[in-house]
């Protein structure tokens, strides 16, 4: 049987609005910072794979953080598929050395788009992401596609505002316990009911953030991180699935990818959803979560906002989400947006998250969406 | 100031943009399954058999989801806000987004009529909208 990949190192770099931070800069802090964790040298790396950049965009991303950061590993490559980039570099790290292709790989993200673009460019170039001929002529933005769906599950499965609202409460209240987040003023659900519309029903408050910063993680064969710093975590499960990458053209406005990419990641791990003792969810929207809560299993459909409400998703809770604050309240800096999901489960099963450490937690879940619920992947990660 | 994006006409949708300037809104059914589809393709989504032939759509369809939009994607849209935008799943079957027209107040389930918007930019584009219909 195939040894599972480990995660060896994690870092973030600082998160939020960082003038005078680069791209590139970003890139090498979080991954100077990953292999210190994983007491290893940049000459052990010997695979690297890198996401996209707003402010430094490039078609070969990967060649051009290695030149930046000086090495020259037998295998680099760039990933792009939005917000579920960050858990796909993890699984496809993963199977590489899973293969024995590769003994160390670096998965590395980062970008300066507060500081680095104006939040009008960032805006603008976010929403090229809707179909060039049949959505974007109508002027919709992301949060107008997330609008849509919000509204059809709303009208589905009864879910209300205050249910959406709870969402983001959740976020701020795991993100005051967390020294590194960007936002830490606690909010109510009235504030977020009070806050503007974006795109009805989502407003202010139910959009993630726009963020500088990197993060980056060291995946490892199973023979080779026992020469690292930390006690690994392994990676017992990945899934994927995507069903479509245009609202205009997806199968359902109810019913998402989410769902199949758990049931694989699951069943790779061997262990049901009711198993978890920490999640880290991908949360571009308060409705983002809602639907990925209620598709994954871990609430009934119509479940997860009344039990947000009730504290579920708190430390104490049925599940615990979202730990460090979220793209919400943590930060949201493109593809690190994702990673930060994944640095923090790292953290939450080795025990190093202090104030929002979820006691004893053994086993994790992570899942990363891009575009419009378009393409999901699923990590279950476990404590060695 | 920027343009609005209107949409470049390729292969694949030339057809369609011809319709809309024409007052008429076309999709593609397949040959072989006979299933409707849109956005257009070389092929059929479905079936994946080649070359779909267009036909003239009945126009008719229900909203099956709203939003209106504050917060616009960039300034060419900013006299607009706030504005509405609907997914419009027509009697054929696939799902059109469009803007809505009319001022009556959005409902999933309403009943609309595709209408077009006059042809503007170098290409002629006449952009569907949608037009709830009276309660019968």
């Amino acid at each position: 049987m195939t040894q599972r990949a480990i995660i060896t190192g994690v870092a973030d770099t600082a998160v939020g609005d960082l003038p005078g931070s680069s791209c590139m800069g970003l890139h090498a802090e979080a991954a100077s910072r990953a292999l210190a964790d994983a007491g290893l040298k940049p000459s052990e790396v010997d695979g690297v794979l890198c996401a996209y950049s707003f402010t430094e965009p490039h078609l070969m991303l990967a060649s051009v953080f290695c030149e930046y950061f000086g090495i020259q590993p037998a295998y680099s490559a760039a990933i792009h598929a939005g917000g579920a980039t960050g858990c796909i570099m993890v699984m496809q790290a993963a199977a590489l050395v899973e293969a024995g292709l590769c003994r160390h790989v670096l998965v590395v993200a980062g970008d300066n788009r507060l500081s680095g673009l104006s939040r009008d460019k960032a805006v603008a170039t976010l929403s090229e992401v809707g179909h060039p001929q049949f959505e974007r002529p109508f002027g919709v933005t992301i949060p107008a596609l997330y609008g849509l769906v919000a509204q059809a599950y709303m009208h589905r499965y009864g879910a209300t505002p205050e249910h959406l609202a709870a969402m983001a409460v959740n976020s701020r209240t795991h993100a005051m316990r967390n020294p590194g987040a960007q936002m830490r003023k606690p909010i109510t659900v009235a504030e977020v009911l009070a806050s503007r519309f974006i795109a009805e029903p989502l407003r202010l408050l139910d959009c993630c953030l726009i963020s500088d910063g990197g993060a980056a993680l060291v995946v490892s064969a199973a023979d080779a991180a026992r020469d690292t710093a930390k006690r690994g975590v392994a990676v017992l499960g990945t899934g994927q699935k995507n069903t479509h990458e245009h609202l205009v053209a997806a199968p359902s406005l109810t019913e998402f990818g989410c769902r199949d990419s758990a049931v694989q990641a699951f069943g790779r791990a061997g262990i049901t959803a009711a198993e978890i003792d920490v999640a880290e969810i991908y949360d571009s929207f308060t409705i983002t979560l809602l639907i990925e809560l209620e598709s994954i299993g871990f609430f009934e459909k119509g479940e997860a906002g009344p039990a947000a409400l009730a504290g579920a998703l708190d430390l104490g809770g049925r599940l615990p989400c979202n730990t460090h604050g979220g793209l919400m309240s943590y930060a949201h800096s493109g593809a690190a947006g994702g990673l930060f999901h994944v640095t923090e489960a790292v953290r939450q099963l080795r025990g190093e998250t202090e104030a929002r450490q979820v006691p004893d937690a053994e086993l994790a879940f992570v899942h990363g969406d891009g575009g419009i619920l378009s393409a999901h992947c699923s990590l279950v990660l476990g404590r060695r | 100031m920027t343009d609005k994006p209107l949409p470049v006409p390729n292969a694949d949708t030339k057809e369609f943009w011809e319709g809309c300037a024409q007052g008429e809104l076309r999709l593609q059914r397949c040959r072989a399954c006979g299933a409707a589809q849109f956005p257009p393709r070389a092929l059929c989504a479905t079936c994946h058999a080649s070359s779909p032939v267009w036909e003239r759509a009945s126009g008719r369809g229900r909203i099956v989801s709203h939003t209106r939009v504050h917060r616009p994607p960039s300034p060419a849209f900013k006299a607009d806000v706030p504005y509405s935008v609907a997914l419009v799943a027509l009697e054929e079957g696939p799902r059109l987004m469009v803007t809505l027209r009319g001022g009556a107040e959005p409902r999933i389930g309403d009943a609309v009529r595709v209408g077009f918007d006059p042809p503007a930019g170098p290409d002629g584009i006449a952009l569907p909208h949608a037009i709830i219909l009276e309660a019968p």
